[in-house]
């Protein structure tokens, strides 16, 4: 059972970097519907890095580098230029994954070094990992899982405990009062929509790097998608981006788990879980129709400060 | 200066014609001078040629292929086109327009379009993979008795294994793979008549971390050798961290872990590409389902690694010479389905359409079969 959940941890840790990039774009009030590309983005250029100089922490930058400019084309195009959300978004998906897979072309097959391979191998904490069940699940990981914690943490704080997230969130439900109010509307949605770009590229060579420390095609597969239901599941918060992220891992592993088991549930209906529990989700959220259960009110709403 | 501009520009346009003559007259001399290729081909990936597995594997074929005629084939390759019709139809129509006398489309879900495209360019010749489509003018397929290798993978497995489980991470449960999985658990326990399959299935082709997450599972009860019908090295990788053994498909992959890689059922396409190109050229081809076998070196087991023991080898060495002299069936009965029921009565061997009517697992094997 221990062995399920830290390996649902495992399966859940990109989707959990993923998420919070998504999330605190979408708290500027940007939808990027290229997180898939840009974790393909971070996932070859962290190997590809991580390869070429066999340092692990270079290959973090250049997973973080890429999300990033992935991150900041899209900005340019929705922010300063006010181009389409939606399309510019699935365009960066598109670009992505063709970016992953030429610039993956020459290393295909190859595994990643051993020098980065041995600091994401299991890291015990020491007391934490001794508590039953818990321990074994959560804190006999990796570093990099252990990062995702922090990194969760960090944002519920930011977004709610300083004021820095609080014109953050202002800028996201109401970019014009935001901008009357004396923020710098664009400045903030540009730095956090680079941030979250280079979150998820760190979600994607989490895939590369750690996951599967061999170079593969496609390694992403569609999580990225899954990490835009989570943002909405998760309510736009943090805390429950980590549970969703937790849990949909979980879902993600539950079917081969069964199977090899000999219980024979179709993998097609695991596999559409996630996606109905976000219907679902969304639904019981609309129907209680608190405020702070719904997405930013300008998500997706390009600013003209001139139209106020 | 208007004028000027207006001189030069006529200039220029003259010159440009000028070139455009020279070049002409140039290339109406130059057949004679050198040998231009006798025959294009383009071929049809549904990935990225280098995508470490199935595609890779036909482009290895191409390339071998075009190695073993030294420029007397010339090739264009379209990657990553999907399976729509219109994808299909646009880069067949693309090479057509560059000279291809002759398509390959190498996935199942082009049949259709490649169908369609035979009517429309009768002077075209259409080869497709895994089909079961084909007319008596232009479209034939090919495909391979991928059970051969798969029994003396079986076999590997089967002598190798410790605790008598067997894991296998499979992409979807269709005819296909229940042959290969068939094929697989016969062989382990032609060997070991302990031996157990246990079959996972992910859903997808190519989901390196699935399939891994997928051989995890396996390796947690209790399997020490996997193998596997999905298009990653992911399970290998899991079998190495386990500390198990693991079986690749589809191209030799042992770099990729190579304390666990035992070895691979593969594909070797260029049996077939030289053997059509070279009738193609002479003339004599007709359209063929194509069905190649270990005998006619098209498919094959990649060489065992060192993990192996000798006696091993030596036992899978000696079914390998039978398979390969085409004196060694693989589905020959009695043999029973995973729920005691006869599928295979007593005397009787599967030919190729018995085999590709399968829909049930043989005993041993335990998992969905449709």
């Amino acid at each position: 059972m221990t062995a399920f959940l830290a390996a649902a941890i495992i399966a859940g840790t990109p989707l959990l970097f993923a998420t919070l990039g998504e999330l605190i774009t979408e708290k500027a009030g940007n939808l990027n519907l290229g997180v898939e590309g840009m974790m393909l983005m971070g996932a070859v250029m962290g190997f590809a890095v991580g390869l070429w100089t066999g340092n692990p922490f270079l290959a973090l930058l250049g997973a973080i580098g890429a999300g990033a400019l992935g991150a900041a084309v899209y900005a340019v195009l929705t922010v300063t230029l006010r181009a389409n959300q939606v399309v510019t978004g699935l365009t960066l998906t598109i670009f992505g994954s063709g970016f992953a897979s030429f610039v993956g072309k020459s290393f295909m097959g190859v595994p990643a070094p051993a020098s980065v391979k041995a600091i994401f191998s299991t890291m015990e904490i020491p007391l934490l990992s001794s508590i039953p069940v818990i321990g074994p699940t959560f804190f006999k990981q990796d570093i990099f899982i252990y990062f995702g914690y922090l990194i969760t943490i960090c944002a519920s704080l930011y977004l709610w405990k300083t004021r820095k997230g609080l014109n953050l969130k202002a800028v996201g439900e109401n970019a014009a009062a935001a901008d009357a109010s004396g923020i710098n509307v664009n400045l903030y949605k540009y730095v956090h929509i680079i941030l979250g770009g280079a979150l998820c590229g760190l979600g994607g060579a989490y895939m590369s790097l750690v996951t599967i420390p061999v170079w593969q095609e496609n390694v992403v597969a569609g999580r990225g998608w899954i990490a835009v239901a989570l943002v909405i599941f998760a309510s736009w918060k943090p805390s429950k981006a980590l549970i969703g992220a937790f849990l949909f891992g979980g879902l993600n592993i539950l079917g081969f788990r069964l199977q090899s088991m000999g219980i024979h549930v179709s993998q097609y209906l695991v596999d559409m879980i996630p996606y109905l529990a976000t219907i679902i989700i969304v639904i019981i959220s609309t129907r209680k129709s608190r405020k702070e259960d719904m997405g930013p009110g300008d998500l997706s709403v390009p600013y003209f400060r001139e139209d106020r | 200066m208007k004028k000027f501009l207006a001189l030069f520009l006529v200039l220029a346009l003259v010159m440009s014609s000028l070139a455009g003559c020279g070049g002409t007259k140039e290339s109406a001399e130059e057949p004679g001078k050198t040998d231009g290729p006798e025959l294009t081909v383009g071929f049809i990936y549904i990935g990225p040629a280098t995508d470490g597995g199935f595609s890779e594997a036909q482009d290895r074929g191409r390339q071998a292929m075009v190695d073993y005629f030294g420029g007397k084939v010339a090739t264009l390759v379209a990657e990553s086109v999907p399976e729509e019709k219109q994808s299909v139809k646009s880069a067949a129509i693309n090479m057509i327009d560059q000279g291809a006398t002759v398509i390959v489309g190498t996935s199942y879900g082009f049949m259709d379009a490649l169908e369609e495209l035979a009517g429309e360019y009768p002077d075209v010749k259409f080869i497709h993979f895994s089909g079961n489509k084909m007319n008596d003018t232009n479209f034939g397929n090919y495909f391979g008795a991928m059970e051969e290798p798969r029994y003396l993978a079986g076999m590997v497995a089967g002598l190798m294994t410790k605790s008598n489980k067997i894991g296998y991470v499979a992409a979807f449960e269709y005819t296909e793979l229940l042959i290969g999985i068939n094929a697989f658990t016969l062989g382990a326990r032609s060997v070991n008549p302990n031996a157990e399959v246990k079959v996972v299935y992910t859903n997808a082709w190519v989901d390196a971390a699935n399939e891994k997450a997928a051989a995890e599972a396996l390796l947690a009860q209790g399997c020490d050798v996997l193998e596997q019908h999905c298009d990653t090295t992911g399970p290998q990788i899991a079998a190495e961290a386990a500390g198990a053994y693991a079986i690749g498909y589809n191209l030799d992959s042992r770099d990729a872990a190579p304390k666990a890689f035992l070895t691979a059922p593969i594909w070797k396409h260029e049996a077939f590409f030289i053997k059509s190109f070279e009738e193609i050229m002479a003339g004599t081809w007709k359209p063929e389902s194509y069905y190649g076998t270990m005998k006619d070196g098209y498919v094959g087991l990649a060489d065992m690694s060192d993990l192996v023991p000798a006696d091993v080898q030596a036992k899978v060495k000696e079914v390998q010479t039978k398979i390969e002299a085409g004196e060694f069936p693989i589905f020959v009965g009695p043999i029973k389905d995973n729920k005691g029921n006869i599928v295979v009565p007593e005397g009787t061997t599967l030919d190729r359409a018995g085999i590709w009517s399968m829909n049930y697992l043989v005993e041993g094997a335990t998992g969905a079969s449709q």
